[in-house]
């Protein structure tokens, strides 16, 4: 578990304030505890403080995660969002996409959210946004990026690209052992 | 009779200055021919062994019982004669004789015997002469004979239609034959050097090849920008340029050495830090966003638009003046459905 350069905490840092905006400082500044992100072998764990110290006791080779992994430095160095970091980015995301329950599978499945299957979506949207995904219940289920601003969407053709797949929760299955 | 009994007594004096070629003994004694080892299992006499005096002359009756037995032995078996000696051919040794000094240790392999060795690779043997059917003879794989083949076989060498015809294919040949050769060599002396573990500089960029790949031309943009006083610190940079990356990078630019660990700061100053680069990723952000400013007016404009229809819509039913005759105006009649502006002043009719 080695702390973050400085050049990747940035990465981090802007590739999180797509999905939440300012609420990134919400995640380093806690009321319950300092929060710190971690790195091992170029995936990055949110970790708290107390957990870190327990941590250290095991030795770093046999150590395999610890805390939550937000995601991963990809070897040209970019930051990719996984899953598992949806527990902490969901309740803080500000612009979030809902998606009709009979499109829920495909976007499950990997696939893109097409305007057939868009239920809502929060208003003035921009394009390239990277935006929550849930389902009409409220269960948030993945991440995405918007094709379309949320006024673009309105004349956009039912099978044209809403909002481009980053991540979702049936990723636990299908890439259950490169995830964490 | 005397000269009889002389020799009689002579024969006796003999035989006592010899002892017998028998011997007795309790155990038998096990023999290694191959290696003419005699090991005698029998117990030492611990009386005489104790004693001062005959324990030299014990053990020396002892040594020449076992060697004559061992002697006994080597005469069992056949013998040849060869320039008039007498010779025994001794078995193969049953002992295992253990080493004086350490068994060598295999030649390390070179990079290519390793290679080989991990792809199953095996050198395939090539004859030493190869029938050549331009020159109709036997030339010599390599070494003496193969030079003059050669020059025998190139008296003309064509110059390919993408060369400038102005070049000299034999000095080009030659240059092309003296850089293999210095290139085997220099990877020779790389093998020698990882045999023995010695740390060799590294030779920098490769700038043999005239088309650099852009991984190379990154690094040396790389390096010669940290080649200054201040290693590159006030050069500018370009909008979209990024620092070489890679193994071994880190070492050529000069005064960045790769730091193994960074040192880890007290989890007050970490959030200290972790929010200072978060304030300047959102201070980073433009403070009009295009996009979203020309999305906001659409949606301005498409609300506004609704609201306007819903507040139309009852004025459907009501009589319009004087009919379409009075109505008319420069636009296409849009039947009461076009975007009416209560706000824009009408300039009055259009006359023509």
């Amino acid at each position: 578990m080695k702390i973050l350069s400085e050049d990747r905490t940035r990465l981090l840092f802007e590739k999180l304030t797509k999905y939440i905006g300012v609420n990134v400082k919400l995640l380093i500044d806690r009321p319950d505890g300092t929060y710190c992100f971690r790195e091992k072998k170029d995936r990055v764990y949110y970790i708290s403080e107390r957990l870190l110290q327990l941590a250290h006791t095991v030795k770093p080779d046999h150590l395999i995660s610890a805390g939550t992994c937000f995601g991963k430095f990809t070897k040209t160095n970019k930051f990719r969002l996984h899953i598992t970091a949806l527990t902490y980015i969901a309740p803080y995301a500000p612009y979030k996409l809902w998606v009709k329950p009979s499109s829920e599978q495909q976007f499950l499945y990997g696939h893109h959210v097409i305007k057939s299957g868009l239920g809502r979506i929060t208003e003035n949207t921009p394009k390239n946004q990277g935006v929550v995904i849930l389902t009409m219940s409220d269960i948030p289920i993945g991440f995405g990026v918007t094709s379309r601003s949320t006024t673009d969407c309105r004349h956009a053709d039912p099978l044209a690209t809403i909002a481009f797949h980053q991540a979702d929760i049936g990723e636990y299955i299908r890439s259950e052992d490169t995830l964490v | 009779m005397d000269l009889v009994n002389e020799i009689l007594e002579r024969e006796q004096q003999k035989a006592d200055k010899y002892k017998p070629i028998t011997v007795e003994k309790h155990l038998d004694v096990e023999f290694d021919i191959g290696t003419l080892v005699a090991f005698d299992t029998n117990d030492l006499d611990s009386k005489l062994m104790k004693s001062e005096k005959d324990r030299d002359s014990y053990l020396e009756s002892l040594t020449r019982d076992n060697t004559q037995l061992l002697l006994n032995k080597i005469w069992e078996l056949s013998t040849e004669r060869i320039d008039e000696a007498i010779v025994v051919r001794l078995p193969q040794p049953t002992t295992v004789m253990p080493r004086a000094k350490p068994v060598p240790k295999p030649k390390p392999l070179t990079k290519w015997q390793e290679f080989a060795k991990a792809k199953g690779i095996t050198k395939t043997k090539k004859s030493k002469l190869e029938w050549d059917e331009q020159l109709q003879k036997w030339v010599p794989l390599y070494g003496f004979k193969k030079a003059a083949a050669e020059k025998e076989k190139n008296w003309l060498i064509p110059v390919p239609q993408n060369l400038d015809p102005m070049t000299d294919m034999y000095e080009k040949k030659a240059s092309e034959k003296s850089e293999k050769v210095a290139k085997n060599e220099l990877q020779r002396l790389k093998n020698i050097a990882r045999a023995r573990k010695v740390k060799i500089p590294r030779v920098g960029i490769p700038i043999t090849s005239d088309k650099a790949s852009s991984t190379q031309l990154a690094t040396a943009t790389s390096v010669a920008k940290a080649s200054t006083a201040s290693l590159g610190k006030f050069q500018d940079k370009l909008p979209k340029e990024k620092d070489a990356r890679g193994k071994g990078v880190h070492e050529l630019i000069p005064g960045k050495e790769r730091k193994r660990k960074l040192p880890v700061p007290t989890p007050a100053a970490e959030k200290e830090n972790n929010l200072s680069i978060i304030d300047r990723i959102l201070k980073k952000r433009p403070k009009i966003d295009m996009e979203k400013a020309v999305s906001k007016h659409i949606h301005e404009e498409q609300v506004q638009r609704s609201e306007e229809k819903r507040s139309m819509k009852p004025m459907k039913g009501k009589p319009k003046g004087k009919g379409n005759a009075t109505n008319f105006s420069a636009k296409k009649p849009k039947g009461g459905r076009g975007q009416r502006n209560p706000n824009k002043k009408n300039p009055g009719r259009k006359r023509r």
